[in-house]
């Protein structure tokens, strides 16, 4: 399971600001788990944007947005809605977004930020990478992720290392993480998305949180073993 | 106000060099070349910082050395192998040590050097390096105290803050826009990535128009045709067009060195009236600077 959790309402219109209509998507995998998504989360983003004074051309769950397949069959059968909105406000974790901004070749920005769980992935591996690094930037990138892309994981756009064949410096067979964003964000103009000046990431949340070690096999191992009797405190003098 | 500093801010054409620290504590011939060819000739000259990720000697400690011998330093600084607590602190360090000009570079992936199995860094990125030198200089760091307030530093630093761009990339859009974050977290001057084509360069400079920072065009001395070639194959943002390939095929094994120099020199030449000043890396031939400036027309 990715394990997810939701960015503040602010932090989400922000990164709406130019956007009027928007189509709202909701992960129906790992985000029930957590108890980020589902439909109470697509009811609450819901009336937000209109709150907000946006255009919700329509809502979708999806049982697993990783998997792209679904993805296209789900929205295959909605795809007014989804054409006519200006951005699709994903509510999943870092995997699904891009998954989503893949599929339907329009601007997808994240509802959520994936958090660390050691580096667990997504149920569904494709080209889809999430670094869980618990600050998501989807919004700013086109969808793309400069985390896993970008071999040095760079957050202000490419180093000196693009090749002519769009190529990292690391290797010819890896693409430039930041070649990809900056041609998906030109194709959408948005490039000022790039102009964004990115703060220096947060390291602390990729620290594993306690409860996160907790997953429900840990539980099922731990049940499996005797209660260990809990240590005698030394006496105080 | 470094000398550095002070002659870009006089308008007048402005040429840097640069040495390389050696694997080992040999630190001689390098210093004897600087004192040697550089001394007197260019206004500052940059010591790389673990140059192509191939482990080597300092970049602080030869730019002290080079004080120490009346040259002035540019302490070029990578992202790939530290922090932000051991930058920051090399930053002060460097600072108390009289090195004003620093450079922030990405720094080129621990897989081009001869260590590849280290484990590369990338705390803050050449964006994030040039906002910590500017917090410095407003005598906070990067961290605060237990109420969330920024800590305040016990003496600030000043410098004299670069940065790098490459005019010749696949993507001279998106290196403008990386150059204009650059410029807005502080950046004071720019050293660019090796130019050989005047025609691109321009462009590239037209484009920049509105970032008003001094432009240092980078010129890296081709010691053969073969090494331009490689050039071509490998080193991403940089194109050796082919005449100037024939132009050092065709040179005499003994009077290669000089083509190399009239080759740098022309270039220098000819983007002159399009920037601030030239920063030659020589890359072990410093005894051609003489000859280059001189060639250019430029009193040292």
């Amino acid at each position: 399971m990715n394990a997810t959790e939701r960015k503040p309402t602010q932090e989400i219109l922000d990164s709406l600001a130019d956007v009027r209509k928007v189509f709202v998507l909701g992960c129906q995998g790992c985000p029930i788990g957590c108890e980020t998504g589902g439909k109470p989360w697509l009811d609450e983003m819901t009336a937000a944007l209109e709150a907000a004074g946006k255009v919700v051309t329509g809502a979708a769950l999806v049982d697993m947005i990783c998997n792209k397949m679904i993805v296209g069959v789900r929205l295959g059968r909605m795809i007014q809605a989804v054409t006519a909105a200006d951005a699709l406000l994903v509510g999943s974790c870092g995997v699904g977004v891009q998954a989503v901004g893949n599929v339907v070749g329009r601007r997808a920005v994240p509802a959520m930020n994936t958090v660390c769980m050691g580096d667990y992935q997504g149920l569904w591996p494709s080209e889809e990478r999430c670094g869980e690094c618990g600050e998501c930037l989807l919004a700013y990138t086109g969808g793309l992720c400069p985390i896993t892309l970008c071999s040095k994981s760079l957050v202000n756009g490419q180093c000196g290392g693009t090749g002519y064949d769009g190529s990292c410096e690391v290797s010819k067979a890896r693409r430039c993480g930041w070649h990809l964003i900056y041609e998906r964000l030109r194709d959408l103009g948005r490039l000022d998305d790039m102009r964004r000046l990115q703060a220096p990431r947060d390291y602390r949340k990729r620290d594993i949180s306690d409860p996160n070690r907790r997953t429900i096999r840990w539980a099922l191992e731990m049940a499996e073993e005797e209660p260990k009797a809990a240590p005698t405190p030394p006496a105080k003098k | 106000m470094s000398q550095l500093e002070e002659r870009l801010k006089s308008g007048q054409f402005t040429v840097t060099g640069e040495i390389g620290p050696p694997k080992g504590t040999n630190v001689g011939p390098c210093l004897h070349e600087a004192e040697e060819f550089l001394k007197g000739r260019v206004v500052a000259v940059n010591v790389t910082d673990i140059q192509t990720a191939v482990m080597r000697t300092g970049s602080m400690a030869l730019c002290h050395m080079l004080r120490d011998r009346g040259i002035e330093p540019i302490f070029q600084m990578v992202c790939r192998d530290r922090n932000r607590l051991a930058l920051q602190s090399d930053l002060l360090s460097a600072a108390v040590l009289g090195i004003e000009n620093v450079l922030s570079l990405t720094g080129d992936h621990v897989v081009m050097g001869d260590h590849r199995d280290a484990r590369p860094v990338y705390d803050l990125d050449s964006v994030g390096l040039l906002q910590a030198m500017s917090g410095l200089e407003a005598g906070r760091d990067m961290g605060c105290d237990f109420k969330g307030k920024p800590n305040q530093l016990d003496g600030v630093p000043k410098f004299f803050k670069g940065c790098c761009t490459t005019p010749c990339s696949p993507d001279p859009e998106a290196q403008v826009i990386k150059l204009e974050k650059k410029a807005a977290a502080g950046a004071q001057f720019v050293q660019t990535q090796a130019v050989y084509d005047p025609a691109t360069f321009e462009k590239f400079m037209q484009r920049i128009g509105h970032i008003k920072i001094p432009v240092l065009v980078g010129i890296v001395v081709l010691k053969s045709a073969g090494m331009a070639k490689y050039m071509n194959r490998s080193v991403p943002g940089v194109q050796v067009p082919e005449v100037i390939i024939k132009e050092l095929t065709a040179a005499p094994k003994d009077g290669l060195k000089k083509v190399s120099a009239e080759i740098a020199a022309r270039l220098v030449r000819e983007m002159k009236p399009m920037c601030q000043g030239a920063h030659l890396m020589t890359l072990g031939w410093d005894d051609l600077v003489p000859d280059i400036i001189a060639q250019v027309g430029l009193a040292s």
